[in-house]
């Protein structure tokens, strides 16, 4: 059944050649756990990806219910999870996966730095990783202050407050975070659409420039 | 049946047992964030409370607006929310009818037109029901009005949910 449909849409818009292209490759013998186990270290980009997805789907879900507002705020996570059904595991995929990414994301530069695949010509994917990195960081930062809650507000305090610390456009910096004088209102509104729009789009136009030049470039060479 | 129409290849059977497990974990990655969604569907209605409307003896024969209020809970929200009922007495029976039209959730009026007395009347496209809430045929409405549950303590009339009819 499902051959069939495969074929009849292959057979109009011939789509074998495209996939192949993107995903019929075969894994190296240096980077295939199959050979040499240690190779596991290659997943770690995969899995880097994988947990994004993730991030990514469970923030969608999330947003169905949650509310930017520093009145709903913080009532709008507790109905979450509280009182609509698998909220816990929702909410919860996306709280634990936040620092998953992180942890994911660090094994993976590790891999990539003591196994010398920055060098030439890869030096412009190492750019876009830190990039990522920076995105990622700007994700998880921003997100903290969603449930609106004492750790979420104290967290963005002293967030802020290290970015006043920069010399010369600190104050600046700062107000244009927090969308004012106060931590309040504006601030959440803006750190939400930041969140939610702003660096995800950013991320996937990063991780877009990180795949391609990976397909371009093929893995690295074995040590 | 023989060995042989069973043969799997090991490719074949890879495919199964990767596409197996790969399915049941991206199921299991899912299905929490399907359910999450899907809730407000699957969720049983709320009970509602009764509320006194007004006092049976302020009721007459010709159908009179009444206006209360009833406390709503809308997820993280609680508020008040005003309803109105229509509300006659025949005899010793007391109606109680929903304002809501039944074609596409209009207000209608008692004798809201001045062309169609003793009939309810909605502005939207021109639906109209008898006294008792029937609905007049050849206009858009294709059921009576709702009639809102009613229970009577100490001479007060307490309403409720509205039912259809
Ligand atoms: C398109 C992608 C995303 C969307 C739509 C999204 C949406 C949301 C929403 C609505 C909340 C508030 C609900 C809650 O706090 O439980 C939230 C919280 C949060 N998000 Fe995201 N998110 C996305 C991606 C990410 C990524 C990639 C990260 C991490 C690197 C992240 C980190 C966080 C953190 C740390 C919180 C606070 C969670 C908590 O305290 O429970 N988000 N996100
Ligand atoms: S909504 Fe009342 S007639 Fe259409």
């Amino acid at each position: 059944m499902l051959q069939k449909i495969y074929d009849w849409v292959d057979e109009r818009l011939d789509i074998t050649p495209m996939w192949r292209d993107i995903a019929d490759h075969e894994v190296p013998e240096h980077v295939n756990p199959a050979h040499h186990f240690s190779a596991f270290v290659y997943c770690f980009g995969g899995l880097t990806f994988f947990v994004t997805v993730i991030q990514i789907l469970s923030g969608m879900f999330l947003a169905m219910y949650y509310v930017p507002d520093i009145v709903n705020a913080y009532e709008s996570v507790y109905y979450l999870q509280n009182e609509v059904t698998f909220g816990v595991i929702v909410r919860g995929m996306h709280h634990w996966g936040a620092s998953l990414v992180i942890v994911m994301m660090f094994l993976h530069t590790l891999r990539v730095f003591f196994t010398g695949s920055y060098k030439k010509p890869r030096e412009l994917n190492w750019v876009v990783g830190v990039l990522i990195f920076f995105v990622m960081l700007g994700l998880g930062f921003t997100g903290y202050l969603l449930p609106w809650d004492m750790k979420a507000y104290f967290a963005t305090v002293v967030g802020l407050e290290i970015a006043e610390a920069v010399p010369v456009v600190g104050t600046f910096a700062k107000t244009l975070l927090a969308g004012g004088e106060i931590i309040g209102a504006q601030t959440l509104t803006r750190f939400y659409a930041i969140h939610v729009f702003f660096l995800p789009g950013a991320l996937l136009g990063l991780l877009g420039a990180h795949f391609y030049m990976i397909r371009k470039q093929g893995i690295s060479g074995p040590l | 049946m023989s060995e042989k129409e069973h043969k799997v290849s090991r490719r074949q059977f890879l495919t199964y047992t990767l596409t197996g497990v790969g399915g049941f974990m991206a199921a299991g990655m899912l299905m929490p964030m399907a359910r999450f969604a899907l809730d407000p569907a699957l969720q049983a209605g709320g009970d509602t409370d009764f509320i006194r409307v007004t006092s049976v003896d302020d009721l007459t024969e010709e159908p009179q607006r009444f206006n209360f209020t009833i406390e709503q809970e809308d997820a993280w929200y609680t508020s008040d929310v005003d309803r109105v009922a229509w509300v006659y007495r025949e005899g010793d029976e007391i109606v109680a009818l929903s304002p809501v039209c039944t074609h596409l959730g209009c207000t209608v009026n008692w004798e809201g037109n001045e062309d169609y007395p003793e009939q309810f009347y909605c502005p939207c496209h021109f639906g109209r029901f008898e006294k008792d809430g029937t609905n007049v045929p050849n206009t858009p409405p294709t059921r009576p009005l709702d009639v809102y549950e009613m229970e009577i303590r100490d001479g007060d009339l307490y309403l409720g949910r509205t039912v259809q009819r």
